[in-house]
């Protein structure tokens, strides 16, 4: 199957406006590939059946595409620095500002299968003693329905739980369920997921103490990755903190946030109470 | 340099995750079984070792179990890596000292990640 330029006009325009993926014609072979299971999904014929549902604005066929072109690369405790530093510095610093008994909200965005949250949710567990008098909410979002229902059932194939979740940890919060691996409810249910667009507004999201929003930005082009930390800059606290991606930065993007010095890919907000 | 034994009674896996130790920027040295391993241990103890369960001779677990009993047995890092997927192998063997845990197949990213958690790297 391939695709011509024209055709690969008419996704690049609907994936950036309903999305914020970017994509150049260079990548048509990566649109190429993942466009054959979707027209096989939906029943249609070839490229030019979807590309005319798409033309047509059919909203099944749209949301078919763009959970295709959406990757879900992702794993437990991925990069285990930022787990690391969320446990022994953001975390604490987040207590010191807010009063016993207050809820510490953390933000998951596009949250893929859920692997992060849910390393989020095992950290607090394990250190429950050390974080005891306060609550904690993880809400955890993605633009995929798809994914977000995997990561509501919290079963991993063997190959997924390997990458990254420590033998311990499985064995403590795992059940085995033949081949795949079930987190256990207790984590489970320290999780709320739900689906959100990064590109709508953030006004009902209320305000976070800590925003994870990792290997997202990196899709986007220079002006979407602005818009969406101008907006996270207004839903985060002032004593907040924001993790990207290691390849990521705010840097020549948005000066709403800056990084964190000496801790790699860590922002606070420009206008931080205290760094 | 680091050192790590692989013990495994296939040799195409040992010439796997030799490749992938090397790699990762270890010494590797092989074992063909439970004890060729001790032996090899006894000569010079290992930073890490790579362990399969089901091996002739002697086996994975009792291999580590002689491990952890010789003087300087406790410093290796084990990781065992096994088609032995069962809870109950896994919970057998972090009792009798193994600091981590794959499951086979495997591929050169689960490993640098379990020597990362481990300390290796």
């Amino acid at each position: 199957m391939k695709i011509n330029e024209q055709d690969f006009e008419v996704y690049r325009t609907f994936l950036y406006k309903d999305s914020g993926l970017s994509i150049t014609f260079e990548k048509a072979y990566l649109l190429e590939s993942r466009l054959s299971p979707v027209i096989k999904k939906l029943g249609l014929n070839d490229l030019d059946a979807l590309t005319s549902k798409i033309k047509m604005n059919d909203a099944a066929a749209k949301n078919e595409v763009i959970e295709a072109m959406t990757t879900n690369e992702t794993f437990f405790f991925r990069d285990t620095h930022p787990f690391e530093r969320f446990e022994k510095v953001v975390l604490p610093k987040v207590l010191e500002s807010k009063p016993a008994g207050s809820t510490i909200r953390i933000w998951c965005a596009a949250c893929s299968s859920g692997q992060e949250p849910y390393s989020l949710s095992i950290i607090l567990k394990e250190n429950a003693a050390k974080f005891a008098g306060y609550n904690f909410e993880i809400k955890a979002t993605d633009l995929s329905d798809d994914i977000l229902d995997t990561a509501r059932t919290g079963r991993y194939s063997q190959f997924e739980v390997q990458r990254g979740m420590p033998i311990t940890l499985l064995v403590k919060y795992f059940t085995q369920d033949g081949a795949n691996w079930l987190i256990n409810d207790e984590i489970k249910s320290m999780v709320n997921f739900s689906k959100f667009n990064l590109l709508d507004s953030m006004a009902t999201m209320g305000t976070f103490d800590i925003i994870f929003c990792r290997n997202v930005l990196i899709y986007f082009d220079a002006e979407t990755k602005g818009k969406v930390l101008a907006e996270m800059h207004g839903h985060i606290a002032k004593h907040g903190s924001l993790f990207l991606g290691g390849a990521e930065t705010v840097v020549g993007i948005t000066d709403k946030f800056k990084p964190l010095p000496g801790e790699r890919g860590l922002y606070v907000p420009y206008d931080a109470t205290s760094v | 340099m680091k050192t790590c034994l692989v013990v495994d009674d296939s040799r195409v896996v040992r010439k796997v995750a030799r490749r992938i130790v090397e790699d990762l920027g270890f010494k590797a040295e092989e074992a063909e079984d439970g004890v060729v391993a001790i032996e090899k241990c006894k000569e010079s103890m290992p930073d890490a070792i790579l362990l399969d369960w089901n091996m002739p001779n002697m086996t994975g677990i009792e291999f580590l179990r002689a491990l952890r009993s010789e003087s300087n047995g406790g410093t290796p890092i084990v990781i065992f890596c096994t088609t032995e997927n069962e809870m109950s192998f896994i919970q057998e063997a972090l009792q009798e000292g193994a600091n981590e845990y794959i499951m086979k197949p495997f591929d050169s990213d689960i490993v640098q990640t379990k020597f990362e958690q481990t300390g290796l790297l």
